[in-house]
């Protein structure tokens, strides 16, 4: 199967998703992205692809006849395990390294105390595995550093003691971590998923039955489909940090903006807020950009200042949009300014305002600065498709719809849940346009 | 000329003239309009403009002085990049969201860049109203009194094919005695506040001053007067407070609150230049001979040291003069953020003021600025070590 | 090999003209000479001539610095000592240079000015700027004011007003600061000098006409609108530059040759634009190849016109001098109002056939930047061609983000490329 990749590479977080050549969504992948992008890239390429197959998979298993609820928690459990899977790859690779670590000068003397230390945590960190893979616990995060990292941390918490303290065990998992996460380890598809399988077969041996045949034919067929990448485009603010041509990259506007048009048709309009930019974009009935604004130097409005008020309030990020939307008296704010944000919210709280109604009034003046984004653009036509981070924010959203009815009437307000890998879908048709267009460049063979 | 009823008490008064100070909609003028059918309202940005032309057109000057705290930037802030002050945006905000519709003109002095363009940006915008940028002299002698002359000439003439009637030199010598009796009204409010500023403090004198951009001249005037006997006649007590002098806010007005802020941080603000341009020229214009003369005469000859007029070699000498006058103890340097004439002129103010030994501090603020902890701090901090000077 | 040799000698010119003029300025304290401050829009160079004043014009020296990597520091002193952080960056560079030695961009000292000749034209800030050199130099000061063209044209009488101010203030102070009578003849005769160096400046920027572009017109124009609007305008070596520059781009039109950049002829011109407001000038090269890079040739700007719009058709006319350098005072870019701005910007856009235009939003420039989101409007709809917008400043290197700006540029182009592809058919969708 013919396959192009587009991987977004943000401030945050990249993202990747593959396409099919007739521009169909077969996977996403999303990893944090951190100082060494190659890395960042390939696993969330990596990421992506497991995530197509596991899609593949399911439409096998529908073509093998399994009933719909059936499929749904038998992919779930196979994910699950799989997960583990991977997460046993790279912790027994931990393991090794930080082990490995103690060989350092630095610690003669402290060597067989801390090799028994560092024994025990890994025992417990083993221990800890089974739970956070069990069906319907509760993790974190999906990567593998916050999920080890809380776990090692609980586990040396135990076990320190005033000769091997707290410090130099997080200073040898920290250095761990790092030579862990950029280095390329086996956690693929074709690597992991019949063992993953096996165990999911194991345990529900008793409820498949004669299903259990079918399900392995379907996991053959579509472990035995080629997924070839046959071209790859990168964008994103760390874009020409991506290991790509020139011809490979493209701004995050066009990706934006086509990856919009791609998820609604009808788009004219896309608005996008991300952790450090803003972004107003107008596209064609083609989903070609014909302008666009982004935020001048000042970050204020971006999503990084929701990020500041949230942990001004000592809240989660997640729980400022519900939080203000209980707002009876909204309070007017006018300063979106990042650097005031902190000063003018323990202003507003010492003077005896609520919560609720200082968030309101910080959400609509977010969005009042997107509105004058969106104005130098040339306005917000019907349809009107807000991306990014923020549009998962339902106050933020609630705001935006009213200041547009207000200012431009009535118009169609489109958020995916894909949102958040509209520039990444956007740079895969590109990839597949190019492809028809011109030269290709494989994954991997960018270098 | 009808005059208001004169029993109002000192706080019918100041509801009245803070509910025109909030008043973004300019109710005021469209009662106005109403009442005076087939007249004239034009507007004028800060600081000064040729009132008296617009009142012997028949028609009501009005000030058009931002949004203030009132006014929500919705559309303003895409015509204006962050580094530019808040006024025009807020301005703009006023024009699009129709506010200024009852307006028939705009007049843009040259105070700076920002202001100067905005008359080009109120030509594209709203090309269906005259927007007169008048040019103010920087060469203050003869010549420049002739170019002001034919200035004030040229938009006279066209203020009067506006209202439909010739501006004749008679209405304009009377209009010029209207005003001339405003200027001196302030210059009496100025007097009393001098002598006894715990009874005229600065948020009231201000919103009083003020309102005369939004009601007939002779209404303001009679305002003045009432609002000078209501005050004296309210028997508050002097406190402790430092006596200062606030400069640098002549055009983009701080918010009221911020005003009360400095008082309640225990300054009185003797003198200041808010609503600089009704102030702008010392003394009377005059009605004798050819009356645009007399305003461009008096214009080059009297007007007060200001950031936008070009002064040669004597910066901050009238500044200090006048604090002294005020036996000011300090001196605020409160400026717009962005603000350019102002900003740029304050370091040469500084000099004089240290040079003349008076303490001074300096902060800024937009029109639609909330928060004033910091101002208060600030403020607060500077009155505190005066009175500690003082005793000392 | 030819154009190559041609090409240095324009370069030539203008370095030894350059060189022999400050090494003149350098040399002042001892021979005596005498000069006068004064600014680029309005200047009145061949009446300082007159007077045998040496032009030293604190713009260009800010900008200097700027290039040389000095500004930071002189902007710093300035905010030391008491100027906000808020207002433009050439006034605190300036003031910071001449409070760390006022040496200029040769590394030389400048002489003390024997006068500020303020010609207030076109900006605010001028006029505070001398008021605050006024007290470091504590010499005399004479204020030419020239009047806003608010309605779009200059009138008699804004003509009338500068005419007075020069005969009865300017032209006496000058006599007293340099110590010479006055000479209308001798003005005469250098703003006939003045007027055929315009005309070859105006062959030069209208060659940008060609596809492809012999010049670039903002990047390498700055270069180009050097000596005419600083200490060469009435000079004969200015005539011998111009002459030499237009031969070399007219050579350049024959062979069908791009613009020279700092690394080597353009060799395919992707993009044609025109841009609108100042450079920055810490990241002239860095902001240059973010162009060249693409492909792209700046056609037509604004910013060379801050000296004059000599290609609007005005030329200093030596039969009525004093006149004449009223109107040329009158017409600077930064002295036209927002719609005859809008109107320049779209008549580059048809004229010079550009893909779009772009704007350089420069912090510390309220004359140009104030209202230039309106301009950007307007132009699209007038020309239908592509606007772009970045913001920098003049001299201020925390305002230059080169990750920030590049990437509105490259999404520009892209832009670009991509209405243009979707306009013709690709290659592969012939059926």
């Amino acid at each position: 199967m013919r396959c192009f990749v587009g991987i977004d590479l943000g401030s945050t977080t990249t993202k990747a998703v593959v396409i099919d050549e007739d521009e169909r969504l077969l996977g996403r992948g999303i990893t944090n992205s951190r100082s060494n992008y190659d890395v960042a890239c390939a696993i969330a390429r990596a990421e992506a692809f497991i995530n197509a197959r596991f899609a593949l998979f399911e439409e096998a298993l529908a073509e093998a006849g399994l009933e719909e609820d059936r499929r749904t928690s038998l992919a779930k459990n196979l994910l699950l395990s799989f997960r583990k899977r991977q997460h046993l790859v790279q912790h027994d690779a931990l393991a090794q390294t930080m082990m490995g670590l103690l060989e350092d000068t630095r610690y003669d003397g402290l060597r067989s105390e801390l090799s028994h230390v560092l024994s025990t945590i890994i025992e417990g960190m083993s221990a800890d595995i089974p739970d956070l893979f069990a069906p319907g616990a509760k993790r974190k995060s999906d990567f593998f550093r916050d999920v080890a990292s809380s776990s090692f941390m609980r586990r040396a918490e135990a076990v320190r003691s005033d000769e091997i303290g707290f410090d130099v065990l997080m200073g040898l998992f920290d250095k761990s971590i790092i030579q862990v996460e950029n280095s390329e380890l086996d956690i693929s598809f074709e690597s992991n998923i019949r063992p993953a399988l096996e165990e999911v077969l194991e345990t529900k041996s008793g409820e498949l039955g004669a299903e259990a045949s079918r399900i392995q034919e379907a996991l053959d067929r579509v472990a035995a489909i080629d997924l070839e990448c046959v071209n790859s485009v990168g964008t994103g603010y760390g874009r020409t940090k991506l290991p790509f041509r020139k011809e490979q990259i493209r701004s995050e506007i066009l990706c934006h903006g086509l990856g919009a048009h791609w998820m609604f048709p009808d788009t004219r309009t896309v608005l996008d807020i991300g952790g450090q930019d803003t972004k107003a974009i107008q596209v064609d009935s083609q989903g070609i950009v014909t302008s666009f604004q982004m935020n001048d130097r000042c970050a204020a409005g971006c999503g990084r200042y929701l990020g500041y008020i949230a942990d001004e309030m000592n809240l989660g990020l997640h729980e400022l949009g519900p939080l203000a939307q209980k707002s009876k008296r909204q309070i007017k704010i006018t300063s979106t300014c990042t650097v005031f944000a902190g000063a003018e919210l323990r202003d507003r709280l010492t003077l005896g305002d609520k919560r609720e109604d200082i968030l309101a009034g910080l959400h609509r003046a977010m969005m009042l600065r997107a509105m004058s984004l969106l104005a130098r653009s040339g306005g917000v036509d019907d349809e009107f498709t807000f991306t990014g981070g923020v549009a998962k924010n339902p106050a933020s959203v609630d705001a935006l719809r009213k200041l547009v009815r207000e200012n431009y009437g009535e118009r169609t307000l489109n958020i995916s849940p894909d949102s958040i890998y509209t520039g990444a879908i956007g740079a895969a048709l590109f990839a597949n346009r190019d492809a028809a267009r011109a030269e290709a460049t494989p994954c991997g063979a960018e270098q | 000329m009808m005059t208001t009823n004169t029993g109002r008490s000192l706080e019918d008064i100041l509801e009245f003239a803070e509910t025109l100070y909030h008043d973004a909609a300019l109710s005021s003028v469209r009662d106005w309009k109403k009442t005076h059918p087939g007249r004239i309202a034009v507007g004028s940005m800060p600081v000064w403009a040729p009132r008296e032309l617009i009142h012997a057109a028949g028609g009501l000057p009005v000030s058009v002085m931002g949004g203030g705290d009132d006014v929500e930037i919705i559309k303003g802030d895409a015509y204006f990049q962050s580094y530019i002050c808040h006024i025009p945006r807020s301005t703009i905000e006023m024009g699009l969201n129709g506010s200024l519709d009852v307006l028939d003109g705009m007049i843009f002095p040259s105070i700076c860049d920002v202001i100067r363009n905005l008359s080009g940006m109120w030509k594209l915008l709203f090309p269906e109203k005259p927007a007169w940028y008048l040019d103010m002299p920087q060469s203050f002698d003869e010549i420049g009194r002739s170019f002001f002359r034919g200035e004030l000439l040229r938009i006279g003439k066209e203020m009067g094919e506006l209202a439909g009637h010739e501006i004749t030199a008679e209405a304009l010598k009377e209009s010029i005695a209207v005003f001339d009796r405003n200027r001196a009204l302030l210059e009496r409010l100025q007097e009393h506040r001098l002598n006894r500023p715990w009874m005229f403090p600065i948020s009231e004198v201000w919103s009083v001053i003020k309102a005369g951009g939004f009601i007939p001249i002779e209404e303001h005037n009679d305002l003045i007067e009432e609002y000078i006997a209501a005050a004296e006649a309210s028997g508050r007590p002097p406190i402790d407070n430092a006596r200062v002098i606030l400069v640098g806010s002549f055009c983009e007005r701080p918010p009221l609150n911020l005003l009360r802020t400095l008082e309640r941080s225990g300054c009185y603000v003797v003198d200041d230049d808010l609503s600089l341009g009704f102030r702008l020229i010392r003394g009377s214009v005059g009605a004798e001979g050819d009356p645009y003369q007399a305003l461009a005469d008096a214009f080059v000859e009297r007007s007060r040291e200001a950031a936008f007029l070009y002064r040669e070699g004597e910066k901050g000498k009238e500044l200090v003069a006048r604090a002294r006058a005020a036996h000011a103890e300090g001196v605020l340097f409160c400026a717009p953020s962005f603000c350019d004439p102002a900003l740029l002129d304050q370091p040469m103010l500084v000099e004089a003021v240290e040079k003349a030994g008076l303490p001074w501090t300096a902060f800024k603020y937009a029109e639609n600025t909330g928060q004033f902890q910091v101002i208060r701090e600030q403020a607060g901090t500077f009155a505190d070590s005066i009175k500690l000077w003082s005793v000392a | 090999m030819n154009t190559t040799a041609k090409k240095d000698r324009s370069m030539e010119i203008q370095k030894a003209m350059l060189a022999r003029h400050y090494k003149r300025l350098a040399e002042a304290d001892k021979t005596g000479d005498k000069c006068a401050y004064t600014f680029v829009p309005g200047n009145l160079t061949e009446l300082m001539h007159v007077f045998d004043l040496l032009p030293v014009l604190p713009e260009i020296n800010a900008l200097q610095s700027a290039m040389r990597k000095k500004s930071a520091a002189y902007i710093s002193t300035a905010e030391k000592g008491g100027h906000s952080e808020d207002v433009c960056t050439y006034v605190k560079c300036d003031l910071g240079m001449s409070r760390s030695g006022n040496l200029g961009p040769t590394g030389d000292p400048l002489p003390k000015p024997s006068i500020l000749l303020l010609s207030y034209t076109g900006c605010f800030t001028f006029m505070k700027w001398f008021e605050i050199l006024q007290r470091e130099y504590d010499c005399p000061i004479v204020m030419l004011h020239v009047p806003y063209q608010a309605d779009g044209r200059p009138t008699p009488e804004m003509r009338q007003y500068i005419v007075k101010q020069l005969e009865k203030k300017v032209i006496p102070a000058l006599e007293e600061a340099s110590g010479k009578p006055f000479d209308i003849d001798k003005l005469s005769d250098l703003l006939r000098l003045s007027a055929r160096a315009e005309e070859d400046f105006v062959q030069v920027l209208d060659s940008a006409k060609h596809r492809p572009s012999p010049i670039d017109a903002y990047f390498g124009g700055v270069y180009y609108i050097s000596p005419i609007f600083t200490a060469f305008r009435g000079t004969e070596s200015a005539i011998e530059y111009y002459e030499a520059l237009r031969e070399e781009v007219e050579e350049r039109v024959r062979q069908g040759q791009g613009p020279i950049t700092p690394e080597g002829e353009l060799i395919e011109e992707k993009y044609r634009v025109v841009v609108e407001g100042p450079p920055n000038w810490t990241h002239f090269r860095d902001l240059w190849k973010m162009f060249y890079d693409e492909g792209a040739v700046v056609v037509a700007s604004t910013y060379t016109k801050v000296g004059g719009l000599y290609d609007q058709g005005f030329r200093h006319d030596p039969s009525h001098p004093l006149e004449s350098l009223a109107d040329y005072c009158l017409g600077c870019y930064t002295n036209l109002n927002l719609p005859s701005r809008v109107d320049l910007i779209s008549k580059y856009v048809k004229d010079f056939d550009a893909d779009g235009f772009l704007i350089n939003s420069v912090k510390s420039c309220n004359s140009f930047s104030a209202g230039q989101l309106l301009i950007l409007k307007e132009v699209e709809k007038r020309t239908g061609r592509a606007g772009g917008f970045f913001e920098s400043d003049l001299v201020d290197p925390r305002y230059f983000s080169a990750a920030n700006i590049k990437n509105r540029l490259e999404s520009y182009f892209q832009m670009i490329e991509q209405k243009r592809s979707a306009a013709q058919p690709a290659a592969g969708d012939a059926s």
